[in-house]
């Protein structure tokens, strides 16, 4: 009895021991993934090699030994022959605003920072998910920025000529009005008469297909969409006493958020209709829509953009001469609706059938089945896709330099050919700029995709 | 198309709008009008510009003395012979560019896919940066940048660097001397100028190799490797067949790669090594022999597998990745061991997932070598959409030539890729 009185028993679990200090902490994570074995040690005694001949020579090149001040090659040329010199910015100095303009006049330079700010207070806002009011943002940013910047850049004041029905061999009593009133009242005159007819010819048709009391609906649907496209051409129409610029005049930066902007925002509507017409059951709209798709997708950028330079104004009546830029435009629109299409049938795959039908149970047609309900949804599921194909767009804009239109890569290029700035660094330092600029654009825009992609994935598993 | 659909059409119904098969008969009537009148008006018009302008159409012009040089030629080529030629000259350089590019990004991309796996957080960091570095920057900013600021300020011929055994043993030698080890030093220098000096030279006009160079009877060497490899596949086909009778494993692999060096070489010493290598040698301000490779070709081929190799690197990660974990697991279990499992379990489902988009890629590649352009490297798109289309102003004829083309192979390789798809489905469950 006495012996167990004197009996331990433990009455609390004993605290666990801490792992061998050899397991955790900054020794077991090293023994863990840098020491482990033989082959391990020599990986990283390689890494860390390539790490010392790289990362500090990077650093002495562009930081340390750079030149940050001066204002002619003179001061990032070595005195001596024993002098290390680094990277040059003064150089990136002297040719910002050539790699950010191009030739744009510097007195109209606000329209440009306007442009910039205008975007970017419309797309940040688009970006961020929390934010409401995506509805009205996207309308803003797809529809009347494109326009807005357009007028900006351009100078808009565009004197248009015929409408329809002066180009369909009526333009004698236009051309009467023209020289009674000047150009634009002849335009408009055409417009708004162009707009009655084919109203009126939409009606008549809508009441022998459909019967009576289909002709107003198709008449209104004719004179929204007159209304519409009237508005745009009217704000390119005004004179709002900007001097005008010619495309030949812009660069640089500009010239590739111009052609990055323009290929997304063209090529998500196109996209779209070539990816519902590529799932069409209407066997002409399948095949013509696969053809195109395929055609675009098969061909290398550069091809497309020599077609549009060289091949399309063959194609197009004589007297329509088209700007070098818009060219170059027109190529990327096509390239990029077909990288599109392909993204957004990627999102109408995904969605179940049960949508479909439950859809055609609650009696919607085709087009508001599409509109109300898979489109939302599909299009939702490829933002990731869009932003993707918008890095690739971003990283093909260099490729107009080919044809002589000067984009960000393509003024750089220019740059290198001063005279007054060719120094042993020159080269290295521009370079180590653009490659930031791109890193950073791309870089960026990858991760925001990525974070989406979760957070989509995240909202589905809920 | 039922009976009695056809039946109602027929009893006089009225064509209605809500009726789907008339509204898809006008859809589809509407887009063939637009269709053709696109067409037509494209053609009429290009038929009016071309009359205005005084060119001829059709591919007469193929045959005309083409009168431009061409920088890199693997066929005989010059100035006097036609534009269908230099057509030829210009798809072989593509070619070349694409197939050795393909390699090394395969290699490049599945070394850097494997290290960003890596334990060792060194290599998969350094792997990571890789990646992100090279897919975020434009293909056309490599290009130019291996082109301008790496290629062009390399010395000049004269002061080239070489590269070989002995300059890599000189310069051990010299390293063990400057650190007091002169005993150890001076004989290792005497041993590298006894050495051949070396013969792969790198300056500002590209790369300078030695050439082999066949002469007569070397066509046994050729005729030796072309048996060694039917004789390899034919091993493989059998191994494989004993295996799935039999159980036993057969060194496929070893097998495979001694027949493909060992009877070429049997071949060659059997006729007296008729090979010979020519080693360049400078001379005045160049080097004379040798096999001279354009800087142009160097940027290019750099730019574009180091660029590609960052997405195989992704595509390779995703497919390792993909292979559940349990599979590792089952094939220890069974008793394979760490090679075994890797080579016959993981890898081959790995490779279901990594084919269809590395073939993208490959072709992404192809399609991206007409980038050349930019740095004057004279592939299939700089030769024919740009000096010929500059002389002879042909730009329907040239411009679809060149999209035909590039259209052939990319319908090639989806072809190859719907083919794979196909072969490794029936291995599915």
């Amino acid at each position: 009895m006495a012996a167990l009185s004197h009996s331990f028993v433990a009455k609390d679990l004993l605290a666990a021991e801490p792992a061998p200090a050899a397991e955790h902490g900054p020794i077991g994570w090293a023994r863990h993934h840098l020491f482990g074995s033989v082959p391990q040690v020599l990986l990283t005694l390689f890494g860390a090699w390539l790490l010392y001949a790289t990362i500090p020579p990077l650093v002495r090149f562009f930081i340390t030994d750079a030149v940050w001040t001066g204002d002619s090659r003179a001061a990032c040329v070595p005195a001596s022959p024993d002098q290390v010199v680094g990277a040059c910015w003064p150089f990136i100095a002297a040719k910002f605003n050539q790699l950010v303009y191009g030739f744009y006049p510097e007195a109209e330079r606000w329209r440009v920072n306007l442009a910039y700010l205008l975007g970017a207070v419309l797309l940040v806002p688009l970006l961020i998910p929390a934010l409401p009011g995506k509805r009205l943002n996207a309308l803003l940013f797809f529809g009347a920025y494109p326009v807005v910047a357009f007028v900006l850049l351009t100078g808009g004041n565009l004197d248009l000529r015929h409408s329809l029905l002066g180009y369909l061999g009526l333009s004698a009593p236009f051309d009467a009005l023209g020289q009674a009133f000047g150009v634009r009242a002849a335009f408009w005159a055409d417009y708004v008469l162009s707009a009655v007819v084919v109203a009126a010819v939409a009606a008549l048709i809508a009441r022998m297909v459909a019967g009576a009391g289909a002709e107003k609906g198709a008449a209104k649907t004719a004179l929204t969409v007159f209304a519409a496209l009237g508005l745009v051409l009217l704000a390119v129409d005004i004179d709002f006493g900007l001097p005008s610029v010619e495309t030949r005049l812009w660069g640089g930066l500009l010239v590739t958020l111009v052609i990055a902007v323009t290929g997304i925002t063209v090529s998500l509507p196109f996209g779209i209709l070539l990816a519902l017409g590529r799932r069409s059951e209407l066997p002409l709209v399948k095949i013509s829509s696969i053809l195109f798709i395929e055609f675009w997708r098969g061909v290398p950028l550069i091809t497309v953009l020599f077609f549009a330079t060289y091949m399309l104004p063959l194609f197009l009546p004589g007297r329509l001469t088209i700007d070098g830029l818009l060219r170059a435009l027109v190529g990327v629109a096509l390239f990029a609706s077909a990288y599109m299409a392909e993204v957004v049938r990627g999102g109408l795959q995904a969605i179940p059938k049960g949508q479909y039908e439950g859809a055609m149970a609650l009696g919607l047609n085709s087009g508001l089945m599409m509109r109300l309900v898979v489109l939302p949804q599909a299009l939702k599921l490829v933002i990731p896709g869009i932003v993707n194909t918008f890095i690739g767009l971003f990283k093909d804009t260099t490729l107009v330099l080919i044809v002589s239109i000067f984009d960000f890569l393509g003024s750089l290029r220019a740059a290198f050919t001063d005279p007054n700035w060719a120094t042993p660094t020159t080269l290295f330092t521009g370079f180590g700029f653009a490659g930031l600029v791109y890193f950073l654009f791309c870089f960026g825009m990858s991760r925001y995709s990525m974070a989406l992609e979760k957070r989509l994935d995240v909202g589905r598993r809920h | 198309m039922s009976e009695a659909g056809s039946g109602a059409a027929s009893a006089g119904r009225r064509w209605s709008w809500t009726d789907p098969k008339f509204r898809s008969a006008v859809i589809q009537i509407v887009l063939a009008l637009i269709l053709v009148w696109l067409a037509w008006s494209f053609y009429s018009n290009a038929a009016a510009n071309l009359a205005r302008q005084g060119i001829a159409s059709g591919f007469g012009f193929l045959e005309d003395r083409a009168g431009f040089a061409i920088s890199q030629t693997l066929i005989p080529y010059n100035e006097s012979m036609s534009y269908g030629r230099a057509f030829l000259v210009g798809l072989l350089n593509t070619l070349l560019v694409a197939v050795l590019g393909i390699i090394l990004a395969t290699v490049l991309g599945f070394l850097v896919g494997v290290g960003r796996l890596s334990e060792n957080w060194v290599i998969r960091t350094l792997c990571s940066a890789y990646v992100e570095i090279t897919r975020n920057l434009p293909p056309l900013f490599q290009i130019l940048f291996w082109y301008l600021a790496v290629l062009a300020t390399l010395p000049g011929p004269r002061q080239s660097w070489g590269f070989g055994i002995q300059p890599m043993l000189n310069g051990l030698a010299g390293g063990l001397s400057s650190i007091g080890l002169g005993f150890l030093g001076t004989p290792l220098a005497s041993f590298a100028a006894s050495l051949n000096a070396p013969s792969v030279f790198v300056n500002n006009r590209g790369l300078v190799l030695p050439r082999p160079v066949f002469e007569e009877g070397s066509s046994v060497i050729f005729i030796a490797f072309g048996v060694a490899v039917v004789a390899a596949i034919a091993v493989a086909m059998w191994a494989k067949r004993r295996r799935e009778a039999t159980g036993q494993q057969f060194p496929v692999f070893l097998t495979q790669l001694g027949l493909v060096i060992g009877l070429p070489l049997i071949a060659a010493a059997a006729a007296g090594f008729p090979v010979t290598v020519e080693h360049p040698e400078l001379r005045g301000f160049n080097f004379i022999g040798g096999l001279r490779v354009i800087p142009e070709f160097v940027a290019l081929l750099l730019a574009l597998s180091i660029y590609t190799a960052g997405f195989i690197a992704e595509i390779v990660r995703a497919g390792i990745l993909a292979v559940s974990k349990g599979q590792t697991e089952a094939a220890h279990s069974l008793g394979l061991k760490p090679g075994p499992t890797l080579r016959l379990v993981i890898i081959p489902q790995a490779m279901r997932v990594i084919v269809p988009p590395l073939t993208s890629q490959y072709l992404n590649l192809t399609k991206n070598s007409s980038l050349g352009v930019a740095v004057g490297y004279p592939d299939l798109f700089a030769v024919f959409a740009g000096t010929t289309l500059n002389q002879t102003g042909q730009a329907i004829e040239i411009v679809a030539m060149t999209m035909a083309v590039y259209l052939t192979i990319s319908i090639a390789t989806s072809l190859f890729m719907s083919w794979y798809n196909t072969r490794v489905a029936l291995v599915e469950r």
